[in-house]
Parts: structure tokens; sequence; C-alpha cells
């Protein structure tokens, strides 16, 4: 930790304990007196936000994982007794299939909010790189639970996913047969992907354990983009301050999760996937959970298998190296004015490719003689920008932008010295 | 201003109390779903109560079935075993109960002592007892040798209770429900 | 003073759009449509909204036009007889449920000697399937008659398709050639399909003296088909709206006890 320790043993036993095992210290240290950024906006509750999600999911898919059974026989009808006969089974269940969007939905804000502050900025590259490992894990636990209800969409989204190793040269076929366990999805493919569904989120929460021990190391970037320069001033108690304001955070944050839990709970699903899978009839469109139609859309976007994958990859892979593309000297997009404009241009261009991989790619946008500008053209265009806006924009724009001054410390920001404007 | 400053803590610790207060209560009440779930669910309880068909139980013998996961004897009982089961001096007994205690009225209202309806787990471990062996030609458990009577009544051995009988009744001389 | 506020209202509009961005992902979501797909008719349902529950009356004749009618062809096999006497669906008594089973003859077994046998119909059973498997279901009628336990839920805009589909058999337009032994249909995706028109006018009797036209006889079975689909939305609605209250004195509070906190850093 990179604050001074100041948890004082209040009496004979945690002074013993303390000794031994100092937890009580541990915990006092990171999450009572750690020192944050007094200038912490909304945003950045969504760490906790982000904890609560990871807890959730974890205790009610400890809680399913009782009453499911891994076969292609009795999975639908399981998951279906859940949600008939099992006490309150409908409303567990509706909680972790919406509590995977929401998981979605905080850390897409969360991932966001980094890119927005320059929070993967030195000396927090390796916090971003934790984060974006976190995210990994997230989308493939996402991918073995979303086959588990057996659906046809469970099902038809396993086959297309695993087929994507196929486009591996040499090992790709054998790859694939090996990840199926069978010549198609099938028994033991459920089998091993409810095996790793379970196990995956806990694999999360260590990365989680390293990720917050990255955040402590540094601290907490902030809305100015600057380091703490004098933590009397700059910074509060984590407790209560902090945690009062992720409270409050959480407390709105469980109003959007209930209403989809209670009067929407099948609305960021797919009607296909109450279909029992049905592996000799394909759905007229499969599209995968709106979390990953933006990677979809760059999958399809490419006209070569191999070529597709490796784009879709890549996509993610990038933001392993962001904090060595981008040449910025200032972190907050408060005082970058030309990397706030395209930043929300990013922000566009990520929905539009979501909008993309919902729809179906032949799907005609702009008529135009015969054919027309269909779904396909743009996903391209986006695919394009993508890329772009990592590979040129993050250098080039450090280097050509003028930032504005920044405030000379946390505390002026807070007493409104900064720039009228953010 | 310094009354205000009196005033100040109280009504700040309130505000905290009622919030904290607020947040556990909300918290007890989302825990319950997750312990519940792991009651009986819908379609056990649907399965709850069985009707067999004790016809062809001849005298002296016995019928096993299954009821909530548990054997349940059903013994079509010979006037022997009913006159030992009645002969023994109930005080002194270490569940002390009497025969008829444990029938219940057939479809006649009158208590038919041919049938002992009993749930076949031994009152110690749970093991289930083999019938017509033991001392007293009612029951057996071989896990650690208790021994009970005609009457489904325990006898000698660790069992501190006499054998459970399960809710049930006669619908017609030769059905009954269990359940 | 001023400046306050204005931040105030800077940071809500911050998380009105996360909300908004939030609740907007659905929609990038929304499936492709088959570009052929007619918007069904938009009907209002007693069991939407906040406080939507089941109209029994209409559950009740629902379950009648699905015994006598859909029954015919389809299963239903994840809904059981017991089911119609839960709390939130037809809440049909125990009496009248143990009845209806009873006239459906059920193989059970091994018995004793290791022999199947019949045995009436209890509350605990399925619904029957019209055949075996749906293979066997496919070779009588010519194509596969989906299982009607979740159909609501798996076609989209589930309840308005249902009733559209049901009172959508018309003539093909002109030059729309429809091969022997399928049907034409306004709301159905491609316009074809096997199912010959299933209800006509005065089909079912109802006993409560409601008019058995093709079209409330679809309205009922599909207020039917929705509560064999969700059969704990009565009770999923009546504890989200608690929640939601709950949930939004909690943010009241939370939101005071965080500015007291906050109060010495101002």
């Amino acid at each position: 930790m990179s604050h001074q320790s100041t948890y004082t043993p209040g009496n004979g036993f945690s002074r013993w304990m303390d000794e031994r095992l100092p937890v009580m210290r541990l915990v006092n240290d990171s999450f009572v007196d750690y020192p944050v950024p007094k200038n912490l906006n909304y945003w950045w509750t969504f760490g906790a936000v982000l904890s609560f999600c990871l807890a959730v999911q974890i205790v009610t898919g400890i809680v399913l994982a009782m009453h499911y059974i891994p076969t292609t026989e009795l999975a639908f009808a399981s998951v279906e007794h859940i949600m008939r006969d099992v006490n309150y089974g409908w409303l567990i269940r509706y909680v972790h299939s919406n509590g995977a969007s929401m998981f979605f939905i905080a850390v897409y804000i969360h991932m966001f909010r980094g890119l927005y502050y320059g929070s993967y900025k030195a000396p927090r590259e390796v916090l971003w790189i934790l984060g974006v490992l976190i995210y990994l894990l997230m989308m493939a636990t996402a991918f073995f639970g979303y086959v588990l209800p057996w659906g046809q969409m469970s099902f038809w989204g396993a086959t297309v996913i695993t087929n994507l190793f196929g486009a591996i040269p040499l090992v790709g076929e054998a790859l694939r047969t090996w990840l199926w366990g069978d010549f198609a999805v099938g028994d033991p493919t459920l089998n091993r992907f409810f095996s790793l569904h379970y196990l995956f989120p806990f694999l999360i929460a260590g990365v989680v354990i390293l990720h917050v021990w990255a955040l402590h190391v540094t601290g907490q970037n902030n809305p100015a983009g600057i380091e703490v320069k004098d933590p009397k001033k700059d910074t509060v108690a984590f407790t209560p301050y902090a945690t009062m304001k992720d409270a409050f955070g959480l407390s709105i944050f469980m109003i959007l999760f209930a209403y989809f839990v209670f009067f929407n709970p099948n609305g960021l699903g797919e009607p296909d996937n109450y279909i029992i899978a049905d592996p000799m009839k394909t759905p007229a469109h499969i599209v995968p959970e709106w979390y990953l139609l933006p990677f979809y859309a760059i999958l399809r976007a490419v006209p070569d298998k191999l070529g597709g994958v490796v784009l879709m990859f890549g996509a993610i892979a990038i933001l392993f190296v962001l904090p060595w593309l981008d040449t910025s000297k200032v972190r907050s997009a408060r005082f970058r004015p030309l990397y706030k404009q395209f930043f929300w241009i990013f922000v566009v261009v990520c929905i539009g490719l979501g909008y993309c991989g919902g729809q179906s790619p032949d799907k005609i946008l702009i008529p135009v003689g015969e054919g027309g500008f269909d779904v396909t053209d743009l996903s391209r265009i986006l695919t394009t920008y993508y890329f772009l806006h990592f590979l040129v924009l993050f250098p080039v724009l450090g280097l050509i932008e003028k930032p504005k001054p920044l405030p000379e410390s946390i505390a002026a920001s807070v007493l409104g010295s900064e720039p009228a404007k953010s | 201003m310094a009354q205000t400053h009196a005033v100040e803590p109280t009504r700040r610790d309130f505000l905290y109390v009622a919030t904290g207060s607020f947040a556990a209560v909300g918290a007890a009440y989302a825990i319950w779903p997750l312990i519940d779930q792991m009651n009986p669910d819908a379609s056990v309880l649907a399965l709850a109560s069985i009707e067999v068909d004790i016809s062809n139980i001849p005298v002296g013998q016995e019928s096993t079935f299954k009821w909530r996961g548990k054997p349940v004897f059903i013994r079509h009982r010979t006037d022997a075993e009913i006159a030992a089961a009645e002969s023994v001096d109930v005080a002194t007994l270490p569940d002390p109960e009497s025969d008829v205690a444990r029938l219940r009225p057939g479809p006649s209202g009158e208590i038919d002592k041919k049938w002992l309806v009993v749930i076949g787990v031994c009152t110690h471990l749970g093991c289930v007892p083999l019938s017509y062996r033991g001392e007293f030609d009612g029951y057996f458990c071989p896990c650690h040798g208790s021994v009970y009577d005609t009457s489904g009544r325990i006898r000698k051995g660790p069992a501190p209770t006499n054998l459970e009988v399960p809710p049930y009744a006669f619908l017609s001389d030769s059905r009954i429900m269990i359940g | 003073m001023k400046n306050k506020m204005i931040e105030i209202s800077r940071k809500t509009g911050l998380l009105a759009l996360a909300a908004a961005a939030a609740i907007g992902m659905p929609l990038l979501a929304g499936p492709a449509q088959a570009a052929d797909a007619v918007k069904p008719i938009q009907l209002e349902w007693s069991f939407e909204g906040v406080f939507g529950v089941y109209d029994r009356d209409a559950l009740r004749r629902g379950y009648k036009v699905y015994k006598e009618v859909c029954a015919v062809c389809h299963s239903a096999e994840l809904v059981r007889f017991r089911n119609l006497m839960e709390p939130g669906g037809p809440e049909f008594s125990e009496g009248q449920v143990k009845a209806l089973a009873a006239d459906i003859v059920v193989i059970d077994g091994p018995d004793n000697s290791g022999e199947m046998f019949e045995r009436p119909g209890e509350p605990k059973d399925r619904f029957p399937s019209p055949y075996p498997n749906p293979e066997a279901a496919a070779a009588a009628l010519g194509a596969p008659a989906p299982d009607l336990s979740v159909i609501a839920k798996a076609r989209p805009d589930g309840v308005n398709y249902l009733h559209s589909l049901l009172v959508g058999y018309a003539e093909a337009p002109e030059g729309f050639e429809v091969l022997p032994g399928l049907h034409y249909n306004t709301y159905f995706p491609g316009h074809v399909l096997a199912m010959p028109q299933p209800l006509s006018d005065g089909q079912v009797d109802y006993e409560d003296g409601t008019p058995n036209t093709v079209d409330q006889m679809a309205r009922d079975v599909t207020h039917f088909l929705m509560w064999t689909a969700e059969p704990k939305l009565e009770q999923r609605h009546r504890i989200g709206f608690q929640v939601m209250i709950y949930l939004v004195l909690l943010s009241g509070f939370l939101w005071f006890s965080m500015r007291k906190v906050w109060s010495d850093q101002h």
C-alpha cells in the first residue's frame, strides 16, 4: 500500500489478532482510511456497482446450480422447473439472467469512464490491463452461461462461437472438436460449459482482487486527471465519503436492475431462446446477447473467415496496449478539447457497431439503384474507424493537441478555479 | 449558531441509524428467497401423498411403499401378532404407547387391528429395519441393533422412540391414502 | 449556490444519460425481423404494466379453447394440472382440478410385478401430449407442432403475435401461390403455414355467456398461453412494486445521509 497504515487496534483481542493475521488492518487501510481524491464524480461509483454485480451473479448462480441439470435432455426443462416450481426460482433466475446484462452495462460505463478520463495512462497501465482481463473473462463466462438454458440461441450461439476456432490454420479443426468433445455441440459440450461457467466467476473474483490491489498502489485517477499533491487537502477518507457516495449510486443502479427483473425480464433476451435447442434447424437470425453485438458486427464485416476472427479478437487485444498508444501528456478529456470530441464519436461508433451486430447483414439502410448501402457496408466503415481511433488518433492527437491549462491541484479544481467548462 | 451545533449530532445520528436500519431490513428480505429456494418445491409437495391398494397383501405378510422418499411398511397382522402387541404392559415400554393408539379407524369408523402402517425408518439414525426379525418378530435394525415389536414400538437397543406412524386414512376397505 | 445547482443538474443529467443508454440497449439488441414479417395487431392486455394481473375468466375460457382446440395437435408439457389451482392462474378449485385431471389416462409404473399400468390422471400430472414425440407429431400433421408451454415468450411480441396469427387467416392475395396442404396467414412470417385455421365462430361453448367469436377465443387462448409461459407474473409484479418503493425510499435515505457526510467538505 502506498500510504502509511493508520490502523490502531482498539482492544486486547484486536491487538492479539493484529500480530498474527492483520486482516482488520487490511480492511481498515483499504476500505476505511484509504484516501480517495475528493473530486470523484458518480462515474467512479461503478467500481462498487461492479463488485455488487459480481457478488449477485455468484450468489444467484450457486443457487441456480442447485436446481439446474446440465444434460441436453433435461437442461431446458430444469430451467423451466426453476421458473415454475422452485420457491422464488423465477426471481433468482431472472436476477441472474438480467444480472449479466446489468454487469455489462456497468462494465461498459466503467471502461468508457476510464477512456474519457485517461485512467489507463501511466502509472495505471497494469490496473487497466487487469481490467481488460476481467472484461475478457466476463465475456467468456457470459458466453458459457448463455449456453446453459439450451434454447435455440444457446445452441446456435455455441455452434457459431466454437466454429470460430475452426478458422485457426492447421489446428483449428482439431481444436474445435476438442472443445466440443463430440462432432457437434452436444452433451459433453454442455457439461464442460457448465463446469467452466461455475469456475470462471471465481477467476474473475481473483483478478478483481489484483485490480483493486493495483488501484490502491497507484491511487485513483480523478476527473481532473492530476495526481494527489497534498493528501490533507486533496483527499477524503474512503469511509464514509466514498462508501456513502457508492451506496447511493448503487441504490440508483438497483432501481434500473429491478425494473428489468420485475417488469421487463425478457426484454434484454431473445425470444428464440424459449424454443428448445434443435440441432436440425437454425433460427432465421442468430444474434448474440446485446453486450457482444459490436464484436459480432466486426466479425461479420470481414469477408474472410480467419480475417474476421483475427479482427474480432484484435478489437479486444488492442485494449491491452492502449496505455502505450496514447501519447498525450494530459489524462482527462476535460482538458483535451480535440480528444473529447473524438471520444464521443468513438462512443457513437461502438453503439453503431452494436446496432449493426443486431441486424441482418444484408439489410439495406440507404437504397441506391438495385441494392444500396447495407448493414455490412456500415459495419466495415465503423470497424475501420474503431481501429483507426486507437491506432492513429491515439498517437496523433497527443502530439498535435494543445491541452487546456490544468488546475493546480485537486482541491483547487473542487473549489472551482478550474476552467469553467469541463 | 452554538445551538444548531448542539442539536446537529443527534439529528445526524438519527439519519444514519435510519438509513442503516432501512438498508439492513432490505438485505434481510433479499436473503429470504435464497433460503426458501432450498425448501421442498411445488413439484415435490405435489407428490407428497400417495394412494395404495392393500387388497393383495395376505394375512401375515407386509408390503413396502415409497412415500416422500422413504419406505412405508403396511403389515397385515395375524391374530397372534395383534395379541403379542396388546399383551405388553405399556408402562414398561421405553416409549409408552398402546397398540391401538398407533392404528387408524377404517372406512366404517372402527379400528381394524389387522392393519399396521409405519414409516420404515429406524428412529435411531435413519436406517431401514428388517421385517419379521428380532426378538419380538417385529422389526430389527441391522445398523445398531434396535429391536421393535409387532406394533413397531421400540423394545430394545439405542433407538429413542417407536417407529413413526405416517398420516394416513382408509379410503375404502382396500385403499389407503398416505400423506 | 447557483453554481452548485448547475453542478447537481449536470450530474443528474449524466446519470439520466447512463440510464437512457442502458434502457436503449434492448433496442439495439432487438432481433432482426424477417423482412416480410407483418407487425401484429397491438392489443391491450390486463397482465401488462406494473400492476398487470391475469383475468381469471379469460384464463378459464382460454383453458377451454386450449383443451378443445389447441391440444388436439399441440402439447404443453411443462404445465401440470396442479398449476390450474395455484394462485395467480385460472385458480380452479382443487375438486375441479382433480376432475379435469381424472379425465385423462396416464401410463404409470412399473408396479410391484414390473408391469406398466394405466391410471386416471392426478393434479401432479403434465398436460397430455397428443403425440408420443415431436417426430410422431410432424409425421401425422405434416409439420412439427411446437410445444405451447412457453410459446408466448418464444415469439417476438408474443401475445400480440399469437392473437394476430389466430385471426390472421385470409385468402391469399392475387398471384400468391399457396401449395396444397398449406394455408395463407397475414401475420405468419412468410405467410404460408401448415396449420389450418383452428378457430371458427361459435366453436367452443362458453359457459359464462361471453360471445364465442374467433377474435374473443383468440384473445382468451392467448391470455391462457401467456399464463402458461409466465405463471408467476402476478407475484413478480406484486413483489416488484414493493421492491421499487423500497429502493426509491432507500435512495432517498442514502442521498440525505451522503449529503450530510459530505457537508463538511464543501
